[in-house]
């Protein structure tokens, strides 16, 4: 293997994972602030893929983008209403079994309605630009997606910091009845939280599928399971936890293929989480031991 | 004034607060004291509208609040500084400051400064997380956090549990001029020699129902008291 196709592997691989990264974080949030795990997420993702689809039929691409980003972001605060607020004071697993079943209403609501046929993905003119550096040729996608994956991640953590949502945010995640009485609406918290993990769901698929061309009902569950994987190694409730775990199941699962395992590469990230559960269960970030679920 | 009228709170099968009735004029201490399990602190609880009362009223200034959510409650200007005081321990002093004024929009500069004359401590150490501060440091900041919204009534929750006997005498000089200040404090205490000798009012609560009352010299001289809650 030479230079130009390392460095051509290694784009991929990070291009994959800050999008696998900013679909990790959405998990991450709503379990630092719910202690669930939101099993429907990966659907929310594969939604936003059909959204897409429909929005670019009838409009530019340009106002396509904000009118997925808005239907993810809607379809997210609804579940939330519909599916989990009620079962707020429920045990953990009355909400964790609603988030499956939400997962695989999504998937046969999609089949019912788009078929089980994979739809074509439109190609956004500007992301498909082809560049070439000597012997190494990338679209544009390839080399957004880990800038932009980069650049959000830094606003999120701005907001989380430095606002008085975010600190709204640490305060429910910490200490749900304290936040309370501070005058906090965990209802809204919980809203925002949805708001930001599904805008950033969004931005993923929009970067996922410009690169894989095609949309199908089950297109969310396994970028889903392993964007799960990719929060739990990097330590569920972490931004930049979620981040790191992101990068390194994109980067490693771009290598596998390219060494030829690809059929490989998918039981490889299994191993990887049945390898941190093992060793290190509170993942690369985490602190505290991470509750069974 | 608040006003609790015939407040019954159940866990489950567990009456916790069995039909009380008292009253926390404007201006004054009062304090609710009584062993451990009395329902002392889920009394206070259902008044802030963490948990939810079985039937009765809680009234404030003609105001039903019963029902309320505690984001509401907190706006009609009660606050609880909770028992075991629930710092948020990875935020600094400042930010814990700041999110006692969560609902507030004004600028919190000067009250700040204001927390920082009344308790010299915390402002040497705002910059530090929270959660390294000593006992009797996190329930100044917890007393100062429920300050910051601005409280007609400031509710109190065990403010000298675990804390050392100089520390206590501290808090409670501190509680006596919040409330000279003119905010009106309810209090929970274990204590009950250093809460009758600070309030205006006392309550004394038994499984869940309140066995008597008078004022806090009434109580501190009463024979009855004397034997079950100091000790004499
Ligand atoms: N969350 C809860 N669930 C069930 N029972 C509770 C809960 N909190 C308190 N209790 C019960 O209610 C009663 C009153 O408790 P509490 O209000 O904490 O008393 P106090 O503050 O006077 O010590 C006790 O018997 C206690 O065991
Ligand atoms: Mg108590």
């Amino acid at each position: 293997m030479n230079g130009s196709v390392i460095l051509q592997q290694f784009l991929t691989g990070i291009s994959l994972g800050g999008a696998y990264a900013l679909i990790a974080i959405g998990y991450t949030m709503v379990y630092g602030i719910l202690r669930m795990i939101n099993f429907a997420h990966g659907d929310i993702f594969m939604m936003a893929g059909y959204f897409m689809i429909f929005s670019m039929a009838v409009f530019p691409w340009y106002v396509s983008i904000p009118v997925t980003l808005a239907g993810t972001v809607l379809l997210g605060v609804v579940i939330e209403r519909v599916a989990y607020r009620p079962l707020r004071t429920a045990p953990r697993m009355s909400v964790m079994i609603s988030a499956i079943g939400v997962s695989y209403l999504l998937q046969n609501l999609a089949t019912y309605i788009f078929t089980a046929i994979p739809m074509a993905y439109p190609s956004i003119p500007f992301l498909k630009q082809i560049f070439q550096f000597g012997s190494v040729s990338a679209s544009l996608v390839t080399l957004v997606t880990p800038v932009l994956t980069i650049v959000l991640v830094i606003a999120l953590m701005q907001i989380i910091n430095h606002t008085k949502a975010g600190m709204a945010m640490r305060a429910v995640s910490k200490d749900m009845e304290t936040a309370q009485i501070m005058g906090i609406s965990v209802d809204k918290t919980i809203t925002y939280t949805f708001i930001i993990g599904c805008l950033l769901a969004g931005v993923g698929s929009i970067l996922y599928f410009t690169d894989r061309m095609t949309v199908y009902p089950y297109s969310g569950s396994l970028p889903g399971l392993k964007c799960f994987v990719a929060a739990v190694i990097g330590g569920i409730g972490s931004i930049p936890g979620a981040v790191v775990g992101g990068f390194l199941i994109g980067i490693s699962e771009t290598v596998l293929v390219s060494l030829g395992y690809s059929t490989f590469s998918d039981a490889f990230t299994f191993i990887l989480l049945i390898v941190f559960l093992l060793f290190r269960p509170t993942g690369i970030f985490g602190e505290k031991a991470t509750e069974k679920v | 004034m608040l006003k609790i009228t015939d407040l019954c709170v159940n866990y489950g099968g567990i009456e916790a607060v069995r039909n009380i009735s008292f009253e926390v004029p404007d201006g004054k201490i009062v304090t609710l004291i009584g062993a451990n399990g009395a329902g002392k602190s889920t009394t206070l609880r259902t008044i802030i509208g963490l948990v939810k009362a079985k039937e009765g009223s809680i009234n404030l200034d003609g105001e039903e609040l019963l029902g309320r959510s505690t984001t509401v409650i907190v706006s009609k200007g009660i606050t609880l500084s909770p028992e075991g005081r629930h710092m948020f321990p990875d935020m600094t002093v400042l930010e814990n400051l700041k999110i006692g004024a969560y609902l507030r929009t004004d600028d919190l500069n000067e009250d700040i400064e204001r927390m920082y004359e009344l308790f010299p401590i915390l402002k040497s150490r705002k910059w530090q997380a929270a959660g390294t501060l000593s006992g009797g440091e996190q329930q100044m900041l917890a007393v100062a956090r429920a300050l910051m919204c601005h409280p007609k009534i400031l509710m109190m929750d065990e403010p000298s549990l675990g804390l050392a006997p100089k520390i206590v005498r501290q808090i409670f000089e501190i509680i006596k001029k919040i409330n000279e200040q003119g905010t009106t404090i309810l209090l929970n205490e274990q204590n009950a020699n250093m809460a009758l000798q600070a309030a205006d009012y006392a309550y004394v609560m038994e499984t869940g129902r309140i066995t008597m009352s008078g004022t806090g010299k009434e109580l501190l001289r009463d024979s009855s008291v004397k034997k079950a809650y100091l000790g004499l």
